[in-house]
């Protein structure tokens, strides 16, 4: 039934910036501090206090508009969204409303499908709101309030409704982050909510033009998050609409213990912001020059990267992508390719292994540049197998050893000789009589298990290429 | 002469040559303060101790010879919506009563060597016309106690009419210290937007609202405000521009300039009064040498609705931070959240604040934003280059402050339309964001106060107080006024 069905995605993606102060005022914006030691009269709106624009927020977010092929406003306003909340001390947040600072951009993403290219609306520069915290100590509860983030400077990234996959959200927002990270406008921590993003989900048939009802899902942090949430939002809605039912406009919750997502306010509709220009702000007028400038500073972009990676080093666009998707991956890449003649399968490392021990943000790679280029030299050359890769990079990994020591050491060099192999592949043949009588029976895939003793014998070092010829010769003269 | 007698001007010379001592004058105003006080009611908060020490502390710094500010050592008041540092700054609000900020306005440090005496009364959140919508005290005008003193800026016009002050400061957002100022009998400046800077002035209406002086007389005026004026960094707001010259043409004769004179401003609305003393003003600088211009502006009659949708529109959302959580007293009993917001600003906020947050609510809410706000923006932008016009053919306008002289008191509380239409000279110079200063021209058959309004180019201050100061020269100040009529202050 779902495939009848395909989702509609758009994201507004909250990215806060590296300015050293907050974004009205010169209170520290710096990560982990104890609560309500980062706030002044200004960022706590006291009466009669007044804003003033920090202008390298201006600055940043015109290097993520460039950097994401934005047109920058020349004019551009600041406008007062008004609503109660307790983390709004001012009653209102700072934003913008029709004149944002960059407008009409776009990011190229590649999946396994290929090359799709996802429009991006707007960014606006904004201010964060603080941070409730809701506590429940015996009967009481009670909401404590942590105003070290208010006034936090953030630029919010809306894109067009053209994403239709989890995979494709995902990709997106790696693509949004390398090319955030790369400018140096942010830190782009998931973790430390430094990189925040909404959800805006609907269903249709395929083939439909027309958008169905969308929900929001706010404030998912990680990929993982967002990528479990959309799937299970899909499937909801598509569930709604085949039973009869109707899709609501409404902010939902992803839950991420129970990887559900449940319904938090329902009135979207009448929220009203009541949106107008902030008297106590001037325009923001921005020059050619400035512009200009301001793009001088961009430096090599993951796109541009990429297609370096696909021409010099013959990745394929889906690798190079994946590499490019972090700063400290390319770089270390680079370096690695740089030392070998086998910058692919540093390349098939990097994806198939290092990236399966799935790294935290701020996880140091923990091989060198220099150790993984003679793997994959030692690889490349045929002196050593990639299961014996895999193993030595695991190893070195975890102790930092040295890869050609310890391909001597333990002798761990690839067996090639053809006589000495043949030897192995004809015990294996004879004690497994069953696999060789399955093979005839028409079960192809029971060479396999000939292969996996020959392996087993040589301690995992004979040469797989090898080892399969020579069955196949050996199969071919036993019929 | 008694020492609370001298101009802020002579005063600033005495204490500059040790003639006087600080802490004496401080002790004179405190004495008339103590005299005039129960019956005017201008102060919210009095300080005398802090004042006393102040003064003090001024006069030991002269002996020793250390470089002190015109104003040093003048005692004043400011307006109780200007920030004091660790001093009650309450609006005149139920709400704020006990409201102690954390910081100086930047005109309470500009003026930090000056003596602060109390802080004034003055309409609630400064919405009103009359004083009377504070929350916390009753001013009646000191000219006549069964008159309003105006408003918003009350308090700051009773005290230096009561000479509780030698000067002070109210801020003007739609005539809140003209009309006062008028009705008291005492000079009111509103100057250029963006010329003093609004950080620390509790804000009503961001894009109207100016900090200014209310003087005695004109020189007064001049002084004051350039010892306020200049930018700041702490307003995005804040002109930067040379503010030294704002009173360097005091003194010069107005041989030559044009005076306009706007139709609408004559032909409906002033009572017959207030017309004939500010029109015999004009041909008393006429006399003078000026030129009168007879001029006209038609987009004024729109300026009383524009002015109370952008205003009421920009006061809902400067006002919302008053929601019993961050700021303003908690109700008591609340079922949750949205309740706590309901009860705390039903219970704290008085009926004319209320009246304008709705007001403005509306005005901005979706499906009534373009008919409301968004046209008055236009309007705005409409009366701004009338007004350009205008000033291409004379140097200042001259009109009345007011159609009327002061209200009794009570008198205008049930119709706040016709306490509104008391604004219409005022308004429009806040729309345009022109400096513009109400000076005393004449009196009423009762013995009240008229007053007529000069109103300049932006920035040119210094040519209003030029014309200002060559008019108050023919007349006088408001006790010269009344005794040239033969009426008994």
């Amino acid at each position: 039934m779902s495939t009848a069905y395909e989702m509609v995605i758009g994201l507004e993606v909250h990215v806060e910036l590296k300015t050293k102060t907050k974004i009205f005022c010169s209170c520290s914006t710096e990560f982990g501090a104890e609560p309500n030691t980062q706030c002044c009269p200004i960022c706590l709106g006291y009466p009669g206090t007044l804003p003033v624009l920090n202008a390298k927020v201006v600055d940043y977010a015109i290097k993520a508009g460039l950097a994401t092929n934005c047109t920058i406003a020349k004019f551009s306003k600041q406008d007062r969204k008004n609503y109660f909340y307790p983390d709004l001390p001012k009653a209102y947040q700072i934003s913008q409303y029709d004149l944002p600072l960059c407008i009409g951009g776009w990011l190229d993403i590649e999946t396994k499908n290929g090359k799709k290219r996802i429009r991006i609306t707007r960014i606006h520069i904004e201010e964060d709101a603080g941070k409730l915290i809701h506590r429940q100590e015996g009967d009481i509860s009670e909401t404590l309030f942590d105003a070290n983030r208010c006034g936090v400077s953030l630029i919010e990234i809306v894109s067009e409704p053209d994403l239709r996959s989890a995979e494709e959200v995902v990709a997106y927002l790696k693509k949004l982050r390398s090319t955030l990270l790369y400018t140096g406008v942010s830190d782009c921590k998931m973790n430390e909510g430094s990189m925040r993003c909404d959800v805006n989900l609907s269903v249709r048939k395929v083939g439909e033009e027309a958008f169905g009802t969308r929900t929001e899902m706010k404030n998912l942090n990680s990929f993982q998050f967002i990528a479990r949430a959309i799937e299970y939002e899909f499937r909801r809605q598509v569930e709604e609409l085949e039973s009869g039912g109707k899709i609501v406009q409404e902010t939902r919750r992803f839950d991420e213990v129970s990887g559900k997502t449940f319904s938090m306010r329902t009135k979207e509709d009448a929220d009203d912001y009541r949106y107008f220009p902030d008297p106590d702000l001037c325009p923001i007028i921005i020059s050619d020059e400035k512009i200009a400038a301001l793009r001088a500073e961009i430096p090599m972009l993951p796109e541009e990267r990429k297609e370096r990676y696909i021409k010099s080093y013959g990745l394929t666009p889906y690798d190079a992508e994946m590499i490019t998707a972090e700063l400290k991956f390319a770089d270390f890449f680079e370096k690695t390719a740089e030392k070998t003649k086998y910058p692919k399968l540093v390349a098939n490392m990097l994806i198939s292994e290092i990236f399966s021990y799935q790294l935290e943000e701020d996880e140091p790679i923990k091989i060198g540049a220099e150790h993984l280029a003679s793997i994959a030299e030692m690889l490349g050359s045929g002196r050593i197998n990639s299961n014996t890769a895999k193993k030595l990079l695991s190893e070195i990994w975890e102790t930092g050893a040295d890869p050609h020591k310890l391909v001597k050491e333990r002798n761990l060099e690839q067996i090639s000789d053809r006589d000495v192999l043949l030897a192995y592949v004809r015990k294996a043949i004879a004690d497994n009589p069953k696999s060789i009588a399955d093979y005839f029976n028409g079960k192809t895939s029971a060479l396999k298990a000939i292969v996996g003793k020959v392996m087993a014998a040589t301690g995992g070092k004979a040469n797989p290429i090898i080892v399969n010829e020579l069955i196949d010769i050996e199969i071919k003269e036993l019929r | 002469m008694k020492l609370i007698d001298y101009s802020v001007c002579q005063l600033s010379e005495l204490l500059k040559s040790r003639k006087i001592s600080s802490r004496e004058l401080t002790e004179a105003y405190l004495e008339q303060i103590e005299k005039r006080e129960g019956e005017v009611g201008a102060f919210i908060t009095l300080c005398a101790n802090e004042a006393r020490k102040k003064a003090d502390q001024i006069d030991k710094m002269r002996a020793s010879g250390e470089k002190l500010t015109p104003l040093a050592g003048i005692p004043m008041g400011l307006k109780d919506n200007i920030c004091t540092k660790n001093l009650k700054t309450t609006c005149a609000s139920k709400f704020l009563e006990d409201f102690v900020p954390p910081y100086d306005a930047t005109v309470t440090e500009k003026l930090s060597d000056s003596i602060l005496l109390g802080k004034l009364n003055m309409d609630e959140f400064a919405m009103g016309s009359t004083t009377e919508t504070s929350a916390l005290k009753k001013t009646c005008n000191p000219r006549n106690i069964n008159y309003v003193p105006g408003g918003s800026s009350g308090g700051s016009a009773a005290a230096v009419a009561a000479q509780e002050a030698a000067f002070t400061l109210g801020t003007d957002t739609g005539g809140s210290i003209r009309q006062p100022a008028a009705f008291c009998g005492v000079v009111g400046m509103k100057p250029t937007y963006g010329s003093v800077s609004r950080y620390g002035a509790v804000a009503f209406a961001s894009s109207f609202d100016q900090i200014g002086p209310i003087t005695r007389n004109v020189r007064d005026s001049a002084a004051v405000l350039s010892a306020i004026a200049g930018q700041d960094p702490r307003d995005s707001t804040s002109v930067n521009k040379d503010y030294s010259d704002i009173g360097a043409q005091i003194g010069k004769e107005i041989k030559g300039m044009r005076i306009g004179l706007l139709r609408e401003f004559f032909e409906k609305g002033a009572a017959e009064e207030i017309r004939t003393s500010v029109l015999s003003a004009a041909k008393k600088l006429e006399s003078l040498g000026a030129e009168i211009v007879d001029l006209s502006m038609p987009s004024l009659d729109y300026a009383l609705p524009t002015y109370y949708v952008i205003s009421a529109s920009e006061a809902s959302s400067n006002l919302a931070k008053f929601d019993g959580i961050g700021f303003g007293t908690r109700a008591k009993q609340y079922e949750d959240i949205y309740d706590l917001y309901c009860r705390s600003r039903s219970e704290g906020f008085g009926a004319e604040v209320k009246r304008r947050i709705m007001l403005g609510t509306f005005a901005l809410s979706a499906g009534y934003y373009d008919a409301y706000y968004k046209k008055a923006l236009c309007v705005r932008a409409l009366i701004i280059n009338e007004f350009k016009t205008v000033f291409e053919k004379c140097d200042v306008i001259l009109s009345p402050t007011t159609p009327t002289t002061a209200y009794k008191i009570g008198e205008k509380c049930a119709d706040p339309i016709a306490m509104y239409m008391g604004d219409i000279y005022t308004i429009p110079v806040n729309i345009a964001g022109l400096p513009a200063i109400s000076i005393p021209c004449g009196c009423s058959a009762s013995g009240l106060p008229i007053a007529t309004q000069l109103i300049g180019k932006a920035f040119a201050e210094s040519t209003l107080y030029r014309v200002a100061a060559a008019l108050e020269d023919e007349l006088g100040d408001y006790d010269t006024i009344l005794m040239k009529a033969g009426i008994k202050a």
